[in-house]
């Protein structure tokens, strides 16, 4: 036994060390996509018993309106969400100086990124509140009237998407100005003296340097618009008429609301979700196992 | 450096500069700001529509002793420690476990394990949803902390392990190998020389997780129902629910919970930046 062991150890011992990680991981994060999967084919209210429909909450979706309005909004906030990264990367331009104090005014531009999405969008929905809140207040000084943002059907998920922005650019800026420190200093005196300069020179010389950032800020910014789901409960509850919804919200109304228990066509949204989600993931572990070739 | 530094610039732009800073940091915050400042009104100021004047007073420590007397947020926020302390002991422990199994050693499936993980991790979590809610009710894990932790503990394993594999990579893999020519055991190997090393590591991984655990809303609303087991965020929205006219109380709630994450964020800023920024930089 110990002899098998001593021979076998370098081939054992990973396997062991993953093991309970594995174990958990595959409980409640690899299964569970599967079952869902698998679920969307079945109608189920939570409780009783499953019954096989084959396709059916698939081609319900595709006449379904409310699905419509998620997909949609859904693709508005993947497209405004993106806004986040140059945002990011001109507060890291505008902070990336040395003066006295710098690094507390880069810590208190970083704060909406800490606090809770629940606070933020509290906070927002104080911020477009039509009779007293800040927004307004700010318009009617400037003699327009005022705007009840989240009341309104054409604006309510611009408004939420703006919040959820808040946070996003604060990232976005952080991890530029980690990328700018490490800028090659050489490279920039020689574009300045090639007369190089301001935007020529950010396009040319420091863009193509913080690539990386780049990366993973549009990875983060990505997977963090199509798992938007905070904002929109504490916002509107996906409403007015449900008109701020999005998949992932959707979904959740659909699955333990009180229009719900419907456990498949939830799983169904779901499965769509994941769908879109793939392609990044696929694209991001195409560029992880490049990189781990070229190691 | 890039863009260039303010000193080698013209004086009237350096002291345009100057006022840029504090203004527009105003401005970025000014949405937070308001809170703070509602937080300490009274709620007669609130009532008449006094939001945005001077308070008539300040009701700083009147409005904070009433949330915790008239609502349950003590039994909140301590829900939310006793969440996210574990799942960070947890989520660490056992991604030192695996970023090492991924990190050191040549296997066949290592690759494939690894991307389990990391496509596990960006999955849209609301796939899990259903058959997680399920698994805990069929557990008897349903509305308890155990069930929420357990949760929260096998999905950050999946960032946790990416970020620890990665580090590890990086680290000198001669200690290693010298320590299996001397024939210590891979346990002994991974205690003794490769924990001590990860220490930076844990503690970038710790802010993290601490933040992102504690401002979760999406798992305490599905897992949770009531206020002993409810963290802070999803017993914020419940307040916010049945303090309609009482802003001034639930501003005080928001800046309470927001108050632990920040803290740690400013007493391990390095760490938190560290971990946050990985990968951004070749």
């Amino acid at each position: 036994m110990y002899s098998y062991w001593k021979k076998n150890q370098l081939k054992l011992s990973p396997w062991l060390f993953l093991a309970p990680g594995i174990f958990i991981f595959l409980l409640y994060v690899i299964l569970p996509i599967f079952q869902s999967v698998s679920l969307s084919f079945y109608e189920w209210d939570g409780l009783g018993l499953k019954t096989y429909i084959g396709s059916s909450n698939y081609v319900e979706l595709l006449d379904d309106e409310a699905f419509y309005t998620s997909l949609k909004n859904n693709v508005i906030w993947l497209l405004l969400c993106l806004l986040a990264i140059p945002a990011g990367l001109f507060a890291a331009l505008f902070l990336n100086q040395t003066v006295r104090g710098i690094r507390i005014y880069k810590s208190l531009f970083f704060f909406p990124f800490v606090i809770s999405q629940v606070v933020v969008g509290l906070v927002f929905t104080w911020f477009y509140d039509p009779s007293n809140g800040l927004l307004n207040v700010i318009l009617e000084t400037f003699g327009f009237d005022p705007v009840a943002i989240l009341a309104d059907e054409d604006y309510v998920t611009y408004g939420i998407i703006a919040a959820g922005l808040w946070p996003q650019t604060a990232y976005c800026m952080i991890l530029y100005l980690t990328g700018l420190n490490s800028v090659d200093p050489e490279q920039i005196e020689a574009g300045r003296i090639d007369n190089a300069r301001g935007w020529r020179l950010l396009w040319y010389v420091i863009l193509p340097q913080l690539k990386p950032a780049t990366f993973i800020a549009i990875v983060v910014t990505v997977i963090g618009a199509l798992r938007s789901f905070d904002l929109i409960s504490i916002m509107t509850r996906g409403g007015p008429w449900g008109s701020s919804r999005v998949l992932a919200y959707y979904m959740y109304e659909k699955a333990f609301s009180e229009y719900g228990y419907r456990m498949g066509y939830a799983a169904a949204i779901a499965v769509i979700l994941l769908a879109i989600m793939m392609i990044y993931i696929a694209v991001i572990l195409y560029r992880i196992y490049r990189d781990e070739r070229s190691v | 450096m890039f863009p260039t530094p303010i000193e080698r610039t013209r004086p009237l732009t350096r002291r345009l500069y100057k006022v840029a800073l504090p203004v527009s940091i105003i401005i970025w915050l000014l949405p937070l700001l308001a809170v703070a400042l509602t937080s300490i009104r009274t709620g007669a100021d609130i009532n008449s529509g006094n939001y945005w004047g001077m308070p008539t007073s300040f009701n700083l420590i009147e409005n904070y002793t009433a949330i915790f007397n008239n609502s349950p947020i003590g039994y909140y926020i301590l829900n939310s420690f006793k969440v996210t302390i574990p799942t960070v002991i947890g989520a660490i422990t056992l991604s030192s476990l695996t970023g090492f199994a991924l990190g050191v050693y040549k296997f066949k499936l290592n690759l494939f394990v690894f991307f389990m993980f990391i496509a596990g991790n960006f999955v849209p979590f609301q796939i899990l949803m259903v058959p997680v809610r399920d698994l805990s009710l069929s557990l008897g894990l349903y509305n308890t902390i155990t069930g929420l932790v357990a949760f929260h503990i096998a999905f950050q394993t999946g960032f946790c392990t990416f970020f620890m594999r990665n580090f590890i990579r990086a680290l000198p893999f001669e200690l290693i190998e010298a320590a299996r020519a001397e024939g210590v055991s891979e346990f002994r190997i991974f205690w003794y020389v490769v924990v001590p090393l990860m220490r930076p590591a844990m503690a970038a991984l710790s802010v993290l997780i601490f933040t992102f655990i504690w401002n979760d809303y999406f798992w305490a609303l599905v897992l949770t129902q009531g206020a002993d087991t409810m963290p802070v965020t999803a017993g914020l929205n419940s307040l916010n629910g049945q303090w309609i006219s009482n802003q001034h109380l639930v501003s005080a709630g928001s800046i309470i919970a927001a108050l632990p994450p920040v803290v740690m964020f400013f007493l391990m800023q390095k760490h938190f930046i560290a971990g946050l920024t990985l990968g951004a930089v070749k």
